[in-house]
């Protein structure tokens, strides 16, 4: 959701009136003390937060914000700077979340975590951690802003991507900011209310809906301990209905797409992190030098009649494998994959007939197979085999009949089941009938290996595979047809691109389109141009949806950047 | 997705598998073939135990269900030919037996129940489960694959694959079942008369069809209704009897059929033991014995009563945690070879290896031991293998006549303590027994007013109780308790004696009688504070007197011999203690494992950077803790673009001092690609989901937890 219009004139404005960080540290600097009154405030504050009808209240969060936002704009980096190149952006930026405070404070966070390690960087930083723990949450803003824009601009300096405008202004302050840094150990409340003042009397008609909602989101961390607890209670039941109250998604608006990052598809993306160091390497290898220290009591609790469960952090796969090669090169064993995308019960049971059974034949169900395989593995006690199983709590695993039959499958005594689970909602999957049919024995093995193989199936969100997916197939189907063919199906591309602001865009009106193609002389009949939307309907290339009006609307259904690409790569082909 | 691997060498592994890896893995300590024999032998004796155990639990339930299985249809028995007056009555026998909640356990009750009904009353047992009948079509098919099978077992002669054609032709309907039930009695019966009469006289000439609903509840009223109402039509061409297994309350068929449908049922209700009861039992038969010398420690004890009474209600799972404490026992203490039978503890202790030896001069118990020694017996200990192990012999004596005496104990004490008013030590033995091994239970409050409380019994109670306790003690082999036994009866028969005394104790009532006599107020009130002074100073009478020796006594034996286990020496050689173990491999939390990795990395990674103080995570953790800790601070949508960004500035500052300006660019895409990957994991870990709401978005799925 954006912020109606008026606070971002408002803050335009304020930058306007608001004079360089010099000025405001200065400000800063001068003001020593006095925060026993603040922190008194601040308390009553939090104590009432919770009581929205008083009015003057949620003003002064929302007074706050909004000198967060002062403060961030007039250290001059501000979310309306029209930042040209979206590749490098600043820490700071991310503050204009426009959001109630709970958004902004991953920001927040993010800086107090960048500010951590530079303890030894700056030696005279190293009290303010300490310090600024103590002081309310909503200070601390302040504090990190400067901090990190005093990294941040560090950095810019070599990566020299910034504005012009923002460089500047930031090159001066910056010794300064250096030799002040001491101040923030006794980080000035007083400021802090002035700046309120002055915010309140250049914005207070500037309250926004949004800012109100501010005043629900959770006090400051740092006030006293006990007051957070009360609050804690009523409050997670408050932020709950907060979350879920209201359709509006208060977060910024800004995409990717406007990122101007390219896309990573998923071998550059696999590229790269076989590239990037593994952190903490040797720990995790001691991490895991502990669990494989286990394998043969595993061994001997599977051969006791139990199976094995391994839970935690870490993709556990390696530590199976090694299990797998280690302990199992002399036994019948399978390995499912259960991460795999199209992995089911069937397949596991088959290749367990068929492979394992050495059976032909197909059965009726899957619940008949199971019986065979019950048989089987009862008339022959010599029959043994070992089912590992990668991510049993899958997406294609973790239905209701799946998990029902494999269970059965590990209770069978000469079965032994070692299976890996990751959700944190795995264990619901199983009830106690279940529960006593697995007859699980719990290890946790939290191993800090990243998910490789797991996630490379997952239809990743960041990764670039649908839209590259769709692009190639666009183009190569479009190949293959006619010159008019293209020409049509170009018409309705750019018809969408059109209207691309529009987000009820319905599509195009079949008879519309008819016109726009005859006009083109791309066609001659509706006859064949239904012909050619078939084709296209065939390929997947099209949607046809009927309107309320009976009216046949056509719509491409690939996200606009994917048609943008699309339409550039045909014009250039054209 | 599945991959096979055959070993390419078609070597069988040895059989004695298990025990092999029981070696394999214990290789560094002494004798683990003799501790892998000793486990699996103790094992195999509990398991038979508990077995005998729920057989004698369930006989009187299952005697019960037999007896009404066979009156439902004596009727029928006899008068087979006149059927037709029987057609009034359309009700069909019923048994609803109530099971708990712990539904695990069905399977075995249900197991037995069928073993007893094809041993003495019927071949034709079908079991339905509710996941199997969706609806009424499969429902019978399932009844009569199962019911056909039954035949093809007791008669699987000549025609055992026309059966098994049949089977898949037959339409599955109420005539094709009965049609299939006369053929069978028609066959069976003119055929062989004597033969019959020799091979299976257990069963009639009209064996009822028994049908038993596993789960009840999850029967869809839908197929039940119509199964009845279809069944009760031909209840006079087939004995039908119905079994419903319930878990709840036998509320629930009246809430299940409506009452034209229950009206059809002839209702009997069985009640099945108590899974408490059950465990009661248990415990008292596995734990509270001499019979078997490996026992459990408080804590574990505590961790599988709590899983049992706050999880799941499972007996089965308790006697799985219980092997669980065996094996694991066996298999970490190398010492736990001599936690065998008296018989076998000699010879072992006398083929120890000085390893041992040194183990057991390690053990804390036993160092406690030779501290208190005088030197010269400390120095034998400690440099002696004859005489340490001369020592352990008697310790173990020791140890093994303790427990005798304090089961015995124990019991007499819970006779004793389970009848005060709000049980201050408990009502269940097995909360004595943990009160007691936890600490010296004496000097607990909770001891201190029970006993206040005894002192206040009265002659009847105190009485009864104290022949149990008589008959406890009686029934110890050993000589230990004999003075017990005998003190106890002599107070037995003082107590009898009072009783013929008390007559005379009818002199304090002439003082009340003088009462009666007219005064003036003064005189009254003179008499009064008079009575008042003599009660107050009023000496205890004998029976008072007897009672607080009684206790005295009680209280004597209970110091003697109800000491905790962990201050007998040598102790962890008998004892499982890893309760910590024990409720990791049963009762895990993985979603306390994953935010403890996700919050506190250090406490895996042991690296002195990731290191923080309080809540706060390093700028130099693994990155998905980074970007788990960052979502935590969003709303319920999360926009990627802020999440990327604010993990670059994170991460950015992390790497400051190396981050050259050299390739920034490869940095960051590096920096975008680790993020890629944070963010994907967290969405397998299910933290997050894609969003459609908003370009560019995900969804949070966890709330608290920060």
């Amino acid at each position: 959701m954006s912020r109606p219009e008026g606070t971002r004139s408002g803050r335009r404005s304020l930058q306007v009136k608001f004079v360089p960080d010099e000025d405001v540290l200065k400000h800063i600097v001068d003001d020593a003390g006095a925060k026993v009154r603040k922190d008194k405030a601040q308390l009553s504050a939090s104590v009432k937060r919770f009581v929205k009808k008083l009015e003057h209240i949620s003003d002064k969060e929302a007074q706050e914000i909004l000198e967060e936002e002062n403060y961030v704009a007039a250290l001059g980096i501000c979310a309306q700077d029209p930042v040209g190149n979206g590749s490098n952006i600043s820490g700071g930026e991310v503050y204009s979340f426009q959001t109630p405070k709970r958004s902004n404070k991953m920001a927040e966070l993010a800086s107090e975590l960048a500010l951590t390690p530079e303890k030894n960087v700056t030696p005279d930083h190293s009290k303010c951690p300490e310090k600024t723990a103590k002081t309310p949450q909503s200070k601390m803003h302040l504090l990190m802003h400067i901090f990190s824009l005093l990294f941040q601009n560090k950095k810019k300096e070599f990566v020299s991507t910034t504005p012009y405008r923002l460089r500047k202004r930031l090159a001066a302050p910056d010794p300064y900011l250096e030799s002040e840094s001491e101040y923030s150990a006794s980080c000035s409340e007083e400021e802090d209310e002035e700046e309120q003042k002055e915010v309140s009397i250049v914005l207070s008609d500037q309250k926004t809906p949004a800012k109100t909602k501010a005043a629900s989101t959770p006090p400051p961390r740092n006030s006293l301990a006990k007051k957070i607890k009360e609050q804690k209670m009523d409050n997670l039941v408050e932020e709950y209905f907060e979350a879920h109250s209201s359709s509006k998604v208060l977060t910024s608006d800004r995409t990717l797409q406007k990122l101007r990052k390219r896309r990573l598809n998923q071998q550059t993306l696999h590229d790269l992190l076989k590239n990037a160091p593994l952190a903490y390497a040797a720990e995790i290898r001691d991490l895991n030098q502990q669990h494989e220290s286990l394998f043969s009591k595993w061994m001997l609790q599977l051969h006791l009649g139990f199976n094995i469960v391994l839970y935690g952090l870490g993709s556990k796969r390696d530590l199976l494998e090694k299990f797998r090669t280690s302990l199992l090169q002399d036994s019948v064993h399978l390995v499912v994959n259960g991460y795999f995308p199209s992995i089911t019960v069937r397949s596991i049971l088959n290749s367990i007939t068929e492979e394992v059974l050495d059976h032909i034949g197909t059965f009726r169900s899957p619940l008949d197979q199971l019986e065979f395989i019950t048989k089987r593995f009862k008339e022959d006690s010599s029959l043994e085999l070992y089912v590992l199983i990668h991510n049993l709590d899958s997406q294609m695993l973790r239905g209701e009949r799946s998990q029902q039959i494999l269970a059965k499958l590990s209770s069978l005594p000469s079965i032994y089941l070692i299976a890996s689970i990751d959700h944190i909602n795995a264990p619901l999957m199983w009830d106690q009938a279940k529960l006593s049919l697995y007859n699980w024995l719990w290890y946790e093995t939290t191993t800090f290996n990243p998910y490789v193989e797991e996630t490379s199936y997952e239809n990743s969100l960041l990764v670039q595979q649908s839209g590259s997916l769709a692009l190639s197939s666009l183009t190569h189907v479009l190949h293959s047809l006619t010159l008019n063919a293209r020409g049509i199906f170009r018409l309705l591309a750019r018809h969408q691109l059109e209207k691309k602001d529009n987000p009820s865009y319905p599509g195009l009106s079949f008879q519309d389109f008819y016109q726009q193609c005859r006009e083109a002389f791309l066609v001659n009949s509706d006859l064949t141009l239904r012909a050619q939307l078939t084709e296209f309907r065939d390929h997947k290339l099209i949607r046809a949806k009927r309107g309320a009006d009976g009216v046949e609307y056509l719509l491409i259904p690939v996200d606009d950047s994917t048609l943008t690409d699309f339409l550039e790569k045909e014009d250039e082909d054209v | 997705g599945c991959f096979v691997f055959k070993p390419s060498s078609k070597k069988r592994r040895l059989s004695d598998k298990t025990g092999h890896d029981f070696r394999s893995t214990s290789s560094d300590s002494e004798d683990t073939e003799l501790r892998f024999v000793t486990c699996q032998s103790l094992w195999n004796q509990i398991k038979l135990e508990t077995q005998q155990i729920q057989e004698d639990l369930n006989k009187q339930l299952l005697d019960n269900l037999v007896s009404f299985l066979s009156r439902s249809h004596s009727d029928f028995q006899e008068k087979t030919t006149k059927w037709t007056c029987r057609m009034k009555f359309r009700e069909i026998p019923t048994a609803a037996l109530v099971l708990g909640v712990n539904v695990t356990d069905h399977d075995l009750t249900f197991r037995s129940l069928s073993d007893v009904l094809q041993e003495s009353i019927t071949p034709y047992v079908a079991f339905l489960e509710a996941k199997d009948c969706p609806g009424i079509k499969n429902l019978m098919q399932k009844l009569m694959g199962q019911l056909m099978n039954c035949d093809i077992e007791v008669d699987s002669l000549e025609d055992e694959d026309c059966v098994q054609v049949s089977q898949n032709r037959i339409r599955c309907s109420m005539p094709s079942l009965i049609s299939w039930y006369e053929s069978v009695t028609q066959k069976t019966d003119p055929e062989t008369p004597s033969k019959k009469r020799n091979s299976s006289s257990r069963h009639w000439q009209f064996p009822p069809v028994v049908v038993i609903f596993k789960d009840m509840e999850s029967f869809t009223t839908k197929v039940l209704k119509d199964f009845i109402v279809i069944s009760s039509q031909h209840i006079h061409e087939l004995p039908l009897v119905l079994v419903f297994g319930i878990a709840t309350s036998p509320m629930i068929i009246h809430r299940l059929l409506p009452h034209s449908v229950s009206s059809l049922l002839c209702i009997e209700l069985f009640q099945s033991l108590s899974c408490k009861d059950h465990l009661s039992t248990i415990i008292d038969k596995l734990l509270l014995t001499s019979q078997f010398p490996f026992k459990l420690g408080v804590k574990v004890l505590q961790v599988l009563i709590n899983i049992f009474l706050y999880h799941d209600f499972s007996v089965q799972n308790f006697v799985k945690g219980f092997q669980l404490c065996i094996v694991e026992h066996f298999y970490s203490q190398p010492l736990s070879v001599l936690c065998c039978h008296l018989v076998d503890i000699k010879k072992r202790i006398y083929s120890l290896s000085h390893d041992q030896c040194e183990n057991i001069r390690r053990l804390p118990s036993f160092r406690r031991y030779v501290e208190k020694q005088e030197s010269g017996t400390q120095v034998a200990l400690l440099t002696n293998d004859n005489f340490l192990k001369e020592e352990t012999e008697n310790l173990l004596e020791d140890l093994h006549a303790y427990h005798e005496n304090y089961v015995l104990i124990l019991r007499c004490l819970h006779v004793f303590t389970s009848s005060l008013p709000k049980y201050p030590l408990g009502k269940q033995i097995r909360e004595l027994h943990c009160a007691c091994l936890e600490n010296q239970v004496w000097e607990t409050e909770e001891y201190e007013s029970s006993l206040q409380l005894a002192r206040m019994l009265n002659k009847s109670d105190l009485v009864t109780m104290l022949q149990q306790c008589v008959e406890i003690l009686m029934s110890s082999p050993g000589k230990e308790f004999d003075k017990t036994v005998e003190k106890l009866k002599e107070f037995l028969t003082q107590f009898q004696n009072l009783e013929e005394a008390s007559q005379e104790q009818d002199v304090s009532v002439s003082s009340q009688k003088e009462l009666q006599k007219k005064t003036d107020l003064y005189h009254l009130q003179k008499t009064l504070l008079e009575l008042k002074e003599s009660r107050k100073s009023k000496k205890l009478t004998k029976f008072e007197m007897l009672r607080f020796e009684v206790v005295d006594y009680i209280d004597r034996l209970v110091r003697k011999y109800l000491v905790p286990a962990d201050n007998r020496t040598l102790y962890e050689i008998m004892y499982f203690n890893a309760a910590t173990v024990l409720r990791g491999h049963l009762n895990a939390a993985p979603r306390t494992a994953l935010h403890m990795a996700l919050n506190n990395p250090h406490w895996y990674l042991k690296n002195q950077a990731l290191k923080c103080d309080g809540g706060g995570i390093s700028n130099k953790a693994p990155d998905i803790c980074i970007v788990y800790k960052l979502h935590l601070e969003c709303g319920r949508l999360i926009n990627l673009v802020d999440w990327l960004e604010a993990f670059s500035t994170v991460v950015m500052a992390a790497e400051e001092p190396n981050a050259d300006a050299a390739s920034s660019d490869q940095v960051d895409d590096i920096i975008h690609a680790r993020f890629i990957r944070a963010v994907s994991e967290l969405e397998l870990l299910g933290f997050i989901k894609p969003s459609k709401q908003k370009t560019d978005h995900v969804a949070r799925l966890t709330w608290g937890g920060c």
